[in-house]
C-alpha cells in the first residue's frame, strides 16, 4: 500500500467540503437568477459596503497589532521558563480556550456592562461608572482577548525550539541583551510571528457575533454583513460575492505575509 | 464490576424507552421564536402524545423566512407573524390546516378567526398577539414617556436600546415621522434612514438587540428600549421601576400564528401540536411564562381580574385602535435592508 493512499480520506473530505463549496460560491457570486452577471460585485462598490470592509480591516489590523505587542513578550516569557514551571504557565494559558469563545464573550458582557462587576467596583472605590461596553474599544478588546492565544502559541513553539547556544554565542561575542534579542532571537522567531499574525488577522477580519455582542449591534463587520445576506435578506448571490471578495483578500494577505517568512523556501513555497 | 454492568443496563433501558417512545409517536419539528414557549408545555406534550419535539429557535421573522424558504420540509410547525404569513401564503409555502384535527381552535377569540393576513382562516391558528412599545425606567427619565420622539431626545444619550429587527425599527421611525408603518415610498424611507443615522451618530443608541433587551432593562442598563409587549410585562415583573407605553403616534399590533410549511414531513403530528397549544390549560401555561396576549378565550376565562386589567398585557381598545398591522412588503425588503445596513454600518 502506497503511503499517499493514507491521504485519501482527507482528499475526499477536501473535495466534498472545500473544493465543491468554493465552486458553488463562485457560481452564486457570478450569477443572478441563473444569468451570468457582475452586478453582485458592482453592488459591493456602494459606500456602505466598502465602509464595512475598511472598518473590518482596520479593526483586524489593530487587533493583530495589539496581539503581537502583548503576545510576543508573553511567548518570550513562557519560552524562557524552566521546563516544569513552563508547563504550568502554558496550561494556565490554555485553560480558558477549553471553554467556547461565545460563553467567554457572554461572561465579558456581564463584567463590562454599566451595572456589571467592573463598574460596581469602580463606583465602590469612588471612580464612578465608565462606559465600557457597546463601544468600538469593547469590540477590539473582545477580539484581542479571543485571539491572543493564537498569537502566543506559534511564537512560543518556535522560540522553545530555537537553539539557545546561538544566543549564548552572541553574548560571548560581546552583544548586550538588547542586541541579542534584536539580532538573534527576533529573526529566529519570525516564522512564528508570521504564522501568529496570519492566525489572528484572518479570523479577526471575518469575525461576527463578538462585535454584535460587545458592540451592541452598532459596529457591523464584514462577517456580520455576509451573515446578514444569508440569514436576513436571503440574497445568496450577493452573499457569495462578498465571501469571494473575502477569500481573495485573505489570499492576498497570506501572500504578502509569506514574503516576510524566512522559512518560505524550505517548506515548499505555495506562492 | 457489577455496579458498572447495572449502570449500563439502566442506561440501555432508558435509551430503549426513549427510542420506543419516539417510535410510537414519531416526531415533530417545531421552529419558534427565542424565549417564546413554556418548556413545561413542551414536556407535557411529549408525555401525553409520545411525540418527540425537535425544538428550534429564531430571533426575527426575516431570519425564519429565509430558513423556511431554503427547505420548508425541515419544519412541521412554524410561528410566523401576520405579514410573514401573508408572504408565505403568496409564495405557496404553507399547507392548509385540517381543522378537524384542531378542535381546540374553537377557543380562539372571534376577531382573530378570519384575520386580514389569512382571511379565510385556512393556514394559521393564532398563538399570541401583542404590541410594540417603549419599556422605560421611571427612575431614569425626567417625565413620563408617551412619544417615539423620546428615543431621539439628546438627554437620553447612550441610554436607548433599539430593536435589531428591520421592520420594527423602520416601522417605529415611520410612525414618529407621521407616516403609516407600511409606508414604502422612497422619500419616507430616506427620511427614516437619516433619522436613524442621526440617532446613532449623536450617541443616543446604546445597542441594537432583540432578546437581550428585557434582561438589560431589568438590570437598569438603559433608560428605555423598544420592546414587544410580552417582554415588557416579563421585565416589569422583575423590576418595579419599569413602565411600558404604546406611544401616542401609534404603533404596531401583531399576531403570531402557528402554521405548517408546505410538504412538512409530519403534518399529522404538527396538527396535534397546534391543537395542544390551543388547549386552554396549555395556552395558560404559555401565557404565564411569556406574558403575551393569549388569543385563547378558554385561557382568558381562567385569569383573575388583576391580570386582565393589566394594560401592558391586555391593551385597552383605544390603544389597539391606534396601532396597525404590518403588511407584507414583498420584494421591497431588499430596499428596507439597504437602509438597515446603512444605519448599522454608520459611524
Amino acid at each position: 500500500m502506497k503511503r499517499s493512499s493514507f491521504a485519501a480520506p482527507y482528499g475526499i473530505w477536501m473535495l466534498v467540503f472545500t473544493i465543491v463549496p468554493v465552486f458553488i460560491i463562485v457560481y452564486y457570486a457570478f450569477t443572478m437568477g441563473g444569468a451570468v452577471t457582475l452586478d453582485n460585485f458592482r453592488l459591493f462598490l456602494e459606500p456602505e459596503f466598502i465602509g464595512i470592509l475598511t472598518f473590518s480591516l482596520w479593526l483586524a489590523f489593530l487587533c493583530t497589532l495589539l496581539c503581537l505587542l502583548f503576545g510576543y513578550p508573553c511567548a518570550l516569557f513562557l519560552a524562557n521558563r524552566d521546563m516544569r514551571r513552563a508547563t504550568l504557565f502554558v496550561v494556565l494559558f490554555v485553560i480558558p480556550m477549553w471553554m467556547n469563545f461565545l460563553l467567554r464573550t457572554y461572561a465579558w458582557m456581564t463584567l463590562l456592562e454599566d451595572t456589571g462587576l467592573i463598574n460596581r467596583f469602580l463606583e465602590w472605590i469612588g471612580v464612578g461608572r465608565r462606559r465600557l461596553m457597546y463601544t468600538e474599544n469593547a469590540v477590539l478588546f473582545g477580539l484581542v482577548y479571543n485571539f491572543l492565544p493564537f498569537m502566543i502559541f506559534p511564537i512560543y513553539s518556535v522560540l522553545v525550539r530555537s537553539d539557545r547556544n546561538l544566543e549564548e554565542a552572541a553574548q560571548d561575542l560581546g552583544a548586550n541583551a538588547w542586541l541579542v534579542f534584536l539580532r538573534v532571537t527576533l529573526p529566529l522567531s519570525l516564522p512564528g510571528v508570521v504564522s501568529g499574525v496570519s492566525m489572528v488577522f484572518m479570523p479577526a477580519v471575518t469575525t461576527f457575533v463578538i462585535p454584535r455582542l460587545l458592540g451592541g449591534g452598532s459596529f457591523m463587520m464584514f462577517g456580520d454583513l455576509i451573515e446578514n445576506q444569508f440569514l436576513t435578506t436571503g440574497d445568496w448571490n450577493f452573499g457569495s460575492a462578498l465571501s469571494l471578495i473575502m477569500m481573495a483578500l485573505i489570499f492576498i494577505s497570506l501572500g504578502i505575509l509569506h514574503r516576510f517568512n524566512p522559512d518560505a523556501e524550505s517548506n515548499g513555497a505555495v506562492w | 464490576m457489577r455496579l458498572r454492568v447495572s449502570a449500563i443496563l439502566i442506561i440501555a433501558v432508558i435509551m430503549l424507552g426513549a427510542a420506543s417512545a419516539a417510535l410510537a409517536g414519531g416526531e415533530v419539528n417545531v421552529y419558534n421564536w427565542e424565549d417564546y414557549i413554556s418548556e413545561d408545555a413542551l414536556a407535557l406534550f411529549e408525555e401525553e402524545t409520545g411525540i418527540t419535539v425537535n425544538y428550534m429557535r429564531f430571533t426575527t421573522n426575516e431570519d425564519m423566512l429565509v430558513q423556511v424558504r431554503a427547505d420548508p420540509t425541515n419544519y412541521d410547525v412554524i410561528f410566523p407573524s401576520d405579514y410573514i404569513i401573508e408572504r408565505l401564503v403568496s409564495e405557496d409555502l404553507l399547507e392548509e390546516l385540517n381543522w378537524e384535527n384542531i378542535p381546540n381552535m374553537s377557543y380562539t377569540l372571534d376577531w382573530l378567526r378570519n384575520p386580514s393576513y389569512d382571511p379565510e382562516g385556512r393556514f394559521s391558528a393564532p398563538y399570541m398577539w401583542g404590541t410594540v412599545g417603549i419599556l422605560y425606567n421611571t427612575t431614569m427619565v425626567s417625565e413620563p414617556i408617551d412619544s417615539w420622539a423620546a428615543m431621539w431626545d439628546a438627554q437620553y444619550k447612550n441610554n436607548v436600546f433599539m430593536m435589531d429587527s428591520i421592520r420594527d425599527t423602520i416601522g417605529v421611525t415611520l410612525k414618529m415621522l407621521g407616516y403609516s408603518m407600511n409606508e414604502r415610498g422612497q422619500e419616507a424611507l430616506d427620511a427614516v434612514k437619516d433619522k436613524l443615522i442621526e440617532q446613532k451618530r449623536t450617541g443616543i443608541v446604546k445597542a441594537y438587540q432583540v432578546d437581550e433587551t428585557k434582561d438589560k432593562m431589568i438590570a437598569g442598563e438603559a433608560a428605555m428600549g423598544v420592546v414587544w409587549s410580552g417582554d415588557a410585562a416579563y421585565a416589569m415583573g422583575y423590576n418595579e421601576d419599569l413602565a411600558y407605553v404604546v406611544p401616542k403616534e401609534g404603533s404596531n399590533v401583531w399576531v403570531d400564528g402557528m402554521c405548517v410549511p408546505k410538504g412538512a414531513r409530519n403534518k399529522g403530528n404538527a396538527e396535534a401540536f397546534i391543537d395542544f397549544m390551543c388547549r386552554p390549560d396549555v395556552a395558560l401555561m404559555n401565557f404565564e411564562e411569556i406574558w403575551y396576549c393569549t388569543p385563547n378565550a378558554g385561557a382568558i376565562a381562567l385569569l383573575d381580574e388583576e391580570t386582565l386589567g393589566d394594560e401592558t398585557v391586555f391593551p385597552p381598545q383605544d390603544v389597539v385602535d391606534r396601532c396597525e398591522f404590518f403588511q407584507d412588503i414583498a420584494s421591497d425588503i431588499t430596499r428596507f435592508n439597504r437602509i438597515w445596513l446603512a444605519v448599522k454600518s454608520a459611524r
